[in-house]
């Protein structure tokens, strides 16, 4: 028996007495009709839209040199996938702390969504959350195949059963506080790359 | 209830109007230009009303089951780790939250946007006992270091210009007054919040949805503060009201797809972040809060209130708000929502919200989970008139218009004579400045010289003569 004086038990007595009197059905949701066009055009452009941008890249070699091209001065590079090596390991990371100092972030995403060029991260895809906002900047590789047309087919993909943390991202971090003047980089990340180079 | 002073928006309106030439027009441009962006993305989306109608069925049905959902929600959460609590109001809010940080020694806190949390006032609570909080918003830090509190609860300073925050920013984190760049200022925000999120013991978020299903909740933003104060300070408090319940994950795409598009024109916000039980070492509070709300579900012309999002799509479309500013409101919640949310708060202190619409009716049009706002701002309108809460001004004029209007004879009767009445009445009585400020930018329609009765009946009625029908 529950003591009826704590908050808890005051709210939901109170939310009971005032239950509204009509009660209204889950609505089902239907699929809606997609346009048949291949995803990836528009994953892409939806990409830019957010301040991003995608690369189609052959081989982890050239992940290397594109990230290299990208960040010229970058001193710290931290990898959370097996396809390139980084100056630090993102499994190595005690803290979050430590990831103060990090120019590139490097992680691989589920999946992305071609409605808004966004892409799936998980706690276990960045191996420490803060991977994907103390860096200044992020790479997220991408399997060009695994791309879904909407929010509707991205939440048949997610496990959030399985996961204490996943995000949309999409594009980088972004603010319009000033005189409604879009601004990339607010907090998190400056720049957010995706390379699409299916997994090894 | 309410021994505070009425807040009266007309007032607060007009000196944003006459402060000077580029406030006023500035706000009004931009937002107009946020729901022209938001009108291309819906009509961009052959669904659309579809959504806005599914939407607005799944807030319905968990509004109406809200008790069995919010146990959902707790049950699923604690499973996962995070610890649940529970507030009735803003008070024990504010002590639920300081009870977690006291037991943590927890002195300085990094906050996101959380609009709860501006609700509960919790802030001042904080750091009246000795908590160092800062906002890590852009917008919200640019109002906590002005003393204001957000004016949109989307874009908190829009009604600052550039200038206006280069010379906050010079005064208060020392940078060069007259260097008023975006990207500049924003830069350096950046750099002066960076050490902050280090040295933070706990961060703080509210929560845009709660999922029953999972015991998630998800978090959305754009510069993705929330995800720095949630993934490095080791602890994570959520600020959760109960409305914000929905039954399962399915639904979320249905949510997600309207929000940033209705906010702000864009398929999603950068980041839609999704917290299901404590990080990798870290630890998790949720603080299901009522304050008001269960109350609110109780009125049966006005529970449909709770079904908001919080997009402030009938903030950008609404021509009173745009020209007024949300600070003239004088409340957590501006714009047409606060009009409808605010005197659940304080009926008296809100008393005059109602008034300040033109009931044009373009945010019920735009409400992404199709609140009834301009139908529920002309029902508050009548609880105001019935309390006695009306100004004198306003009670006189409509007393006489509501009797008038309410029998139709009548009306017919004063139609004709009311034409000359009127021509002659305003300027000592209608624009009367002391009496009635909102007026002053406000000129009344000319009335036609034939009614539209006359017009209809000459022209469209069946009982017109057949040789006028055209």
């Amino acid at each position: 028996m529950q003591n009826p004086n704590t908050d808890r038990e005051l709210i939901l007595n109170a939310i009971r007495q005032n239950l509204p009197q009509q009660q209204v059905e889950h609505p089902a949701i239907p699929v809606f009709a997609r346009p048949g066009r291949p995803l990836k055009p528009d994953f892409e452009r939806n990409l830019q839209e957010a301040g991003g941008a995608a690369h189609d890249l052959k081989s982890p070699a050239e992940v290397q040199a594109k990230l290299e091209a990208l960040h010229p001065g970058a001193k710290v590079v931290c990898s959370a996938v097996p396809e390139i090596s980084g100056t630090r390991r993102a499994e190595s990371v005690q803290d979050p702390h430590e990831l103060a100092d990090v120019d590139v972030g490097v992680v691989r995403a589920q999946f992305g969504v071609a409605e808004s060029g966004a892409v799936w991260l998980t706690q276990e895809d960045l191996v420490v959350d803060g991977l994907a906002f103390l860096s200044q900047h992020l790479i997220v590789l991408l399997d060009p195949e695994q791309i879904v047309p909407d929010m509707h087919e991205a939440y048949r993909r997610v496990q959030l059963n399985e996961t204490a943390y996943g995000c949309f991202m999409m594009g980088p971090s972004a603010t319009a506080d000033i005189e409604a003047t879009l601004v990339h980089g607010a907090q998190g990340v400056r720049s957010l790359n995706v390379f699409f180079l299916p997994p090894v | 209830m309410g021994s505070a002073k009425q807040v009266d928006p007309a007032v607060a309106a007009e000196q944003f109007i006459i402060r000077d030439k580029v406030h006023e027009p500035m706000h009004d441009r931009f937002l107009w230009a946020v729901m022209q962006r938001r009108d291309r993305e819906a009509a961009a989306i052959p669904e659309w009303e579809e959504l806005r109608e599914i939407a607005s069925q799944i807030k319905e049905h968990t509004l109406t089951h809200l008790d069995r959902y919010l146990e959902e929600f707790e049950a699923n959460a604690t499973r996962r780790g995070a610890h649940v609590h529970w507030a009735v109001d803003a008070a024990g809010h504010n002590e639920a939250v300081h009870s977690i940080l006291r037991d943590h020694g927890v002195t300085e806190l990094i906050k996101s946007k959380s609009m709860l949390q501006e609700e509960c006032g919790m802030t001042p609570y904080l750091e009246h006992r000795g908590v160092k909080v800062t906002e890590s918003d852009l917008g919200e830090r640019i109002q906590q270091l002005d003393h204001q509190p957000p004016s949109h609860i989307v874009f908190p300073a829009i009604h600052k210009t550039r200038q206006d925050v280069a010379q906050l920013f010079a005064r208060t984190i020392g940078t060069d007054p007259n260097h008023d760049d975006p990207h500049f200022l924003t830069e350096e925000m950046r750099n002066n919040a960076r050490p902050r999120f280090l040295a933070a013991g706990a961060g703080m978020t509210g929560g845009n949805f709660a999922i029953a299903e999972t015991g998630t909740f998800v978090v959305c933003t754009n510069e993705g503060n929330a995800d720095i104060g949630a993934a490095v300070p080791p602890l994570h408090i959520a600020s959760i009201g109960i409305e914000k319940m929905i039954p399962r994950v399915e639904d979320m795409g249905v949510f997600l797809r309207l929000l940033a598009r209705s906010a702000e024109g864009a398929p999603l916000t950068q980041y839609s972040s999704h917290f299901t039980g404590p990080r990798k070492g870290g630890e998790l509070h949720i603080v299901l809060v009522d304050n008001g709300r269960s109350r609110r579900l109780g009125m049966l012309d006005f529970w449909h209130s709770l079904k908001c999002i919080r997009c402030g799509a009938c903030m950008n479309t609404c021509p009173v708000y745009r020209r007024s500013g949300g600070l003239a409101y004088g409340a957590t919640y501006s714009g047409p929502i606060g009009v409808i949310l605010d005197p659940t708060f304080d009926e008296f202190k809100y008393s005059e919200l109602p008034f300040h619409s033109s009931l044009c009716g373009s945010c019920s049009d735009v409400c992404p989970v199709k609140i009834d706002i301009s139908d529920q701002i002309l029902k508050w309108r009548r609880v105001m008139a019935q309390k006695g809460y009306l100004p004198f001004a306003k009670r006189v004029s409509f007393a006489v218009a509501g009797h008038v209007f309410g029998h139709p004879e009548e009306y017919h009767a004063v139609e004709k004579i009311a034409e000359p009445a009127v021509a002659h009445a305003p300027h000592f009585l209608l624009y009367n400045r002391s009496l009635n400020p909102w007026t002053r930018d406000r000129e009344l329609p000319q009335l036609a010289r034939q009614t539209f009765r006359e017009w209809y009946l000459a022209n469209r009625s069946t009982h017109a003569k057949p040789e006028h029908r055209s």
